[in-house]
């Protein structure tokens, strides 16, 4: 008989496993490989990844960074397929501007300019779609840029849900600091900038399949200027910062982790959460570490740093809750820990598929 | 938040897992079954086990209910699901289990419509709002989810609604735990009860536990506090030398249960002469079925349904992981072939399940990192 492997062991496997990149096994696409866990990453790393084969994308940033004719910029796209198209807190034609907006913002770059690409089925009122429109230029006001190029295409009734939005932005890097999980390392305190789970918890509330009142409403808003006062409160102090929308704060934490090759370590009572989120998440089983912002990132800043980024994000309405929930260590590389409200410990990995499916 | 945080207090834990720790014989090794899968999710959500000294083994056993599910039921089900006439209705952890031939969401993929409920009258209201649709809710779970199966069957009835149907895989507790108590490999010490089931069974049937099998049992609630104050009643019942029934989870465990729901369940459900577990086997008088004066609301009979045995794949030791008699991480394929990601066994499957419990939770509980931050 052979040897019996100790739990350590075990462990170590388990991490080579982790570690190697993740194949694309599925026979089809489900529902699972668009939640933002596990089987998203099988999809993007699997199958997608080796077939458009260049380091700009294998990055896997929220944005790539390119250096064109000597300017240094952001570039990024997003579809959104949320479903109800409105919600409340905002609506798709918000939420299409401002995930765009904030995916150039947290890769340092202040956005310059928008295309949005229209998918409307057949039937679609047009006032709902004035709304819609309306909604995306009142945002992209807000954000300070402006939707200067786009397309319409419309199908056949039941091919899509109402509308879908496409969105690319492209934003200008005007400093030389370099946001990338490679300049985490150990000792780096982590910020998120409010509270969590509120868009995720709004959208499956207004589905209105579940008889929960709760006056929650969804966080979309442009992160831009929070970012900008954070950049110029810390300097090369700051790190690395994400957008933590499918998947929550847990995802990104523990993307970060694998690609700095960090431990990451927080503690729950320390992360921001709405009493109506915390309940929704009780009674349905749902943790709002993995539930989808719209308005929030995390950032990981040097120790020395760390209280005058926590300062500079509280300055700013869109930071008024920031926080440091925890800290890089160098062990577990790797891995995300988290101590309990409880006074225990436990592990926070990636979500392999959500149960809330089409939330942005 | 009120009526939460009193029993996640992380000081009154501390005296808990002190007192707890004074009750134990420092050689001894002990080896606490919870059988409920919402205790082993609780434990590792919130780090039960850190407060307990190293010689307390909590082992998992097989009360989550997906995890129960032999692979021939969600092939059986997806052949419903399969028909353009139907919309099948479960419960979201159902979605991923892997039958002989793919999951819920696999088939949905292909082409089925699997929708996800929160509750079985979710599934009536669907059907209500689709007439000329078949719907059909997969039921599965233990006491705990059946009487509202066994409402929702009723009110089809009083309505009329002639396009609802269940299909039942509904378990009993006790056969469960009687066969973990029977199997020769067994070395537990005492059982935390699951509250949940209790609220409905009450805490008499448990009593063969304690006076056949000379094990203390405790019905715990699902707080982590629960859970510590529970273990302390079954140390001190160990320490005093007693095995009895405890109820730990008065604030909603009646000792006799709930009598309204089990009138409800014996009046739609009749027990199946046996039904094959996941990794237990077959187990007789252990499930429900609709009984004959409902017989018109059973899937089962409605649709045609391949009704095969799928072997467990050899492979998976699900068995002896719901059984206690391994360790999750003592499996062979365990975080190898079989991870979250691509289960072979249920338990890799539900958060509840031992193995996706330990694998998402567990791997670092021993090294007590310390995580002030």
């Amino acid at each position: 008989m052979s040897r019996q492997i100790t739990e350590d062991e075990v462990g170590q496997r388990i991490e080579k496993m982790r570690r190697r990149r993740p194949r694309f096994v599925d026979d089809r696409v489900t529902m699972s490989h668009g939640a933002g866990g596990k089987a998203s990453r099988a999809l993007v790393e699997g199958l997608i990844l080796p077939l458009l084969d260049n380091e700009t994308l294998d990055q896997l940033g929220d944005a790539a960074v390119l250096q064109l004719g000597g300017v240094r910029m952001a570039f990024t796209t997003d579809a959104f397929v949320v479903r109800p198209v409105t919600f409340p807190g905002g609506c798709i034609g918000e939420l299409a501007v401002n995930g765009t907006v904030n995916d150039l913002a947290v890769s340092g770059a202040r956005p310059a300019a928008i295309s949005a690409a229209l998918i409307l089925e057949e039937g679609l009122a047009a006032e709902e779609l004035r709304g819609q429109v309306s909604a995306m230029a009142d945002a992209a006001e807000r954000a300070g840029v402006a939707v200067t190029a786009g397309d319409t295409k419309v199908v056949e009734r039941g091919r899509c849900d109402s509308m879908y939005i496409v969105t690319t932005g492209i934003g200008l890097i005007e400093h030389d600091l370099v946001l990338t999980p490679s300049q985490v390392r150990p000792g780096d305190k982590v910020l998120v900038s409010g509270t969590i789970g509120d868009h995720g918890v709004a959208i499956l509330l207004a589905r209105g399949e579940l008889d929960i009142d709760a006056d929650v409403r969804s966080d979309t808003q442009p992160l831009w200027l929070l970012v900008e006062a954070m950049i110029n409160a810390c300097g090369p102090a700051l790190r690395c910062m994400r957008d933590a929308t499918r998947g929550g704060v847990a995802t990104v934490l523990n993307e970060i982790a694998l690609a700095a090759d960090v431990g990451v370590i927080i503690s729950e009572d320390q992360v921001p959460m709405l009493p109506e989120v915390i309940g929704a998440g009780e009674i349905l089983g749902i943790d709002p570490l993995f539930v989808a912002n719209e308005g929030k990132l995390v950032a990981f800043v040097a120790p020395d740093a760390a209280d005058a980024a926590l300062a500079a994000m509280r300055s700013h309405p869109a930071g008024a809750r920031a926080s440091i929930i925890g800290e890089v260590r160098e062990e577990p590389p790797g891995r995300v820990l988290s101590k309990t409200t409880f006074g225990g410990h436990r592990m926070i990995d990636m979500l392999v598929g959500d149960p809330l499916p089409r939330i942005c | 938040m009120r009526f939460v945080d009193e029993f996640r207090d992380p000081e009154l834990a501390l005296v808990l897992g002190t007192e707890i720790t004074a009750l134990c014989d420092p050689g001894q090794h002990y080896k606490i079954m919870e059988v409920c899968g919402g205790h082993t999710h609780t434990i590792y959500r919130y780090g039960v086990q850190d407060h307990l000294p190293d010689n307390i083994e909590l082992v998992h056993g097989p009360g989550c209910p997906v995890c129960v599910i032999p692979m021939g039921r969600v092939d059986d089900g997806v052949a419903i699901a399969e028909r353009d006439d139907v919309i099948l209705t479960c419960f979201g952890d159902m979605m991923r289990i892997p039958g002989g031939n793919g999951s819920f969401l696999d088939a949905n993929a292909a082409g089925a419509d699997i929708r996800m409920v929160y509750s079985p009258l979710d599934a009536l209201r669907i059907a209500r709002q689709n007439p000329d649709r078949q719907v059909v809710f997969y039921a599965i779970g233990f006491e705990t989810t059946a009487p509202s199966t066994a409402l929702t069957v009723l009110r089809a009835k009083q309505e009329g609604i002639p396009n609802f149907s269940v299909f039942c895989n509904h378990v009993t507790i006790i056969p469960a735990i009687k066969a973990i108590l029977d199997s020769p490999d067994l070395r537990l010490d005492a059982f935390l009860g699951p509250g949940h089931v209790s609220t409905v069974i009450g805490c008499r049937p448990y009593d063969f536990i304690a006076r056949q099998h000379g094990k203390p049992l405790v019905c715990a609630g699902f707080e982590p506090l629960d859970l510590l104050q529970s273990v302390y009643l079954i140390m001190k019942q160990l320490k005093e030398g007693r095995a009895e029934v405890e109820n730990q989870y008065g604030r909603v465990v009646d000792w006799d249960g709930n009598p309204r729901a089990l009138a409800v369940m014996n009046d739609v459900f009749s027990l199946r002469p046996y039904f094959e577990w996941r990794g237990l086997g077959s187990i007789s008088h252990s499930a429900l079925q609709l009984s004959s004066r409902y017989a018109d609301f059973d899937a089962e009979l409605r649709f045609a349904v391949p009704g095969v045995r799928v072997a467990d794949p050899k492979a998976c030791q699900c068995g002896e992981v719901l059984k206690g008699v391994l360790k999750p991480w003592e499996c062979k394929v365990f975080g190898t072939a079989c991870t979250p990601e691509t289960p072979i066994g249920t338990c890799m499957v539900s958060s509840e399940g031992a193995c996706a419990a330990y694998y998402n939770y567990g791997q670092y509980a021993k090294q007590r990192i310390h995580l002030e931050v």
